[in-house]
């Protein structure tokens, strides 16, 4: 059952305003392309949680959409702040909700296993505990200890990339896994964004490295490059210069709405974008492949 | 013989990497952290083992990663696990011997912020946040601070408690039953501070041409200087050969020169 269709379409069908939003992937497979067109979509009063909001959140408060984050860690991985949320936090413009990266990722994986909540092993911190009433404290039931619990968290919208899916969307992912399968199996819908569209033989000649199955997706969408500027290992790198570029753009303000018009109002979808960035950027971003050692399943 | 000269983030590297042991399964961060595992394990330390929490075990980065997700960390490594299993499995379980931690602020029993400086709820300062320090600091057998020693990053107390060091003192991070064993050392650009007895910071060392009253002066409280107090080794031309070669470019070797 084909659920391939156009990454427009399938935010226009399943992205509404107000909704949780949980876009995967921990500093890989981040589907950009996906929150760029929520903004040309104009969604407002979006929930938007992971563990860090990345570049892809801090546009997307940018841009308006968002009146909550929800996140464990608010940096420009290895650059510095995130300066546009800091702002808006700073300024009380922006809720949210503050997590380390562990209770985040529990949130989701008692989201993915329909349970209302996990428990973690204490840490001793306290502040962050105190500061966020979703942590709560159970005695353990077995002995005389006492565990934190953090409540399931189920994402309206989980958007997941991965390297390549069927048009069911049972789709191969490799690389940093993140928390990817987590959040397709916490969410109330999936969008599935690949890189390539590939036959199912192809997904069934490797059934461990199919994380994602068909059946938890809503909506496949073939979208080549959907993580610039975050990466997708095996087919381009991370690009490390543009995360420093946002550090200077994401200072001002109006720097920041040019760079929207110009890059996310300006182009009609990914492939637009991609052409844009130019072939001194296609270049610098090319990678040579590694393969793995093949593994033989045996003909049974 | 001369000396060899180098940057404050050099010396502090240098000395990271001297505290890690062979057989250590390190949780790095990127920077200098990840520059003294590095350094480790090509001198004293070959199967010092580097763990990231994006999920990567036994990584063995061909260029310098500039953020723990980077691509270059998967190639070559032993193992790549999703987060929920690299904090359940390898650090909630005990399996990690060193953690790496850095923040704003570090107080006197070792306690680090890295979430506000203010009021939580209305925060003159927005810092990034406790990512995986929060669970580092309580579950990896020892941790290692590594910060520059200026005095605004060393408070008595900090603004918010976001990792546990010693809490309010060795018997409050005891009675709590914490898996690991806290900060070890906090290695700073003038020295070494060790905890003692009590979970008190101590200053236990000082590096070539720092003499105690300058570090003394630098820290927020009033610091105590261990009466054992030692003068570390300078960085050998071996280890900042080494090091220079990790860093070609010098992205984090020149911070704070």
């Amino acid at each position: 059952m084909s659920r391939l269709i156009a990454l427009s379409d399938a935010i226009a069908e399943y992205v509404r305003d107000g909704d949780s939003i949980y876009a995967a992937g921990f500093t890989h497979l981040i589907p950009f392309a996906a929150g760029h067109e929520i903004i040309r979509q104009k969604r407002r009063d979006l929930v938007l949680a992971r563990a860090t909001p990345d570049l892809i959140y801090d546009m997307m408060v940018g841009a308006g959409c968002a009146r909550k984050v929800i996140f464990s860690y608010s940096g420009n991985p290895g650059v510095g702040s995130l300066r546009i949320v800091r702002a808006e936090i700073e300024a009380g413009r922006l809720e949210w909700e503050e997590y380390s990266h562990f209770a985040m990722i529990t949130r989701l994986a008692a989201g993915a296993m329909g349970v209302p909540f996990l428990p973690m092993n204490a840490t001793g911190a306290g502040d962050l505990e105190r500061a966020n009433p979703q942590f709560r404290r159970i005695r353990d039931p077995y002995s005389d200890g006492e565990v934190v619990t953090v409540p399931a968290l189920h994402p309206d919208v989980a958007i997941v990339h991965a390297q390549r899916a069927d048009a069911d969307g049972n789709c191969h992912l490799w690389g940093i896994l993140g928390e990817q399968r987590e959040a397709a199996f916490a969410a109330r819908k999936v969008i599935l964004t690949a890189e390539e569209i590939v036959d199912p033989a192809v997904i069934r000649s490797d059934p461990n490295r199919t994380l994602i199955p068909g059946m938890v997706v809503s909506a496949v969408c073939h979208v080549p490059h959907c993580a610039h500027p975050s990466y997708t290992q095996g087919y381009y790198d991370r690009d490390n210069v543009f995360y420093l570029d946002w550090d200077k753009i994401s200072a001002d303000p109006a720097r920041v709405q040019a760079w929207l018009g110009e890059w996310v109002y300006g182009v009609r979808d990914r492939d637009e974008y991609w052409k844009k960035l130019g072939p001194d950027a296609h270049d610098r971003l090319k990678i040579e492949p590694l393969w793995s050692e093949p593994v033989n399943y045996g003909k049974y | 013989m001369s000396i060899p000269a180098y940057t404050p983030s050099e010396l502090m590297t240098v000395n990271a990497a001297r505290l890690l042991r062979d057989q250590d399964a390190v949780f790095v961060g990127v920077g200098l952290p990840n520059l003294a595992c590095n350094l480790a394990r090509r001198t004293h330390a070959p199967n010092l083992v580097m763990i990231y929490e994006s999920g990567v075990i036994g990584a063995q980065p061909a260029r310098l990663p500039l953020s723990i997700g980077d691509p270059t960390l998967v190639s070559g490594a032993l193992a790549v696990c999703s987060m929920y299993d690299i904090f359940a499995y390898y650090l909630q379980r005990g399996y990690i011997s060193v953690g790496f931690m850095g923040g704003a602020q570090i107080d006197r029993f070792g306690n680090i912020n890295a979430t506000v400086i203010g009021d939580y709820r209305h925060p003159k300062v927005r810092l990034p946040g406790s990512g995986g320090s929060m669970e580092i600091a309580a579950w990896a057998d020892r941790c290692y601070l590594l910060a520059p020693h200026q005095k605004r990053r060393f408070p008595e107390k900090c603004d918010f408690r976001t990792s546990a060091g010693f809490l309010d003192g060795r018997a409050a991070r005891e009675a709590m039953r914490l898996r690991g064993g806290g900060p070890a050392a906090v290695v700073t650009d003038l020295g070494l501070l060790e905890p003692d007895e009590t979970g008190e910071l101590v200053l236990s060392a000082v590096h070539p041409g720092v003499d105690a009253e300058q570090a003394r002066a630098n820290t927020g409280w009033d610091l105590r200087v261990s009466p054992n107090l030692r003068a570390t080794e300078a960085p050998s031309a071996v280890e900042l050969q080494i090091l220079r070669d990790f860093d070609p470019d010098r992205i984090y070797l020149d911070a704070g020169a």
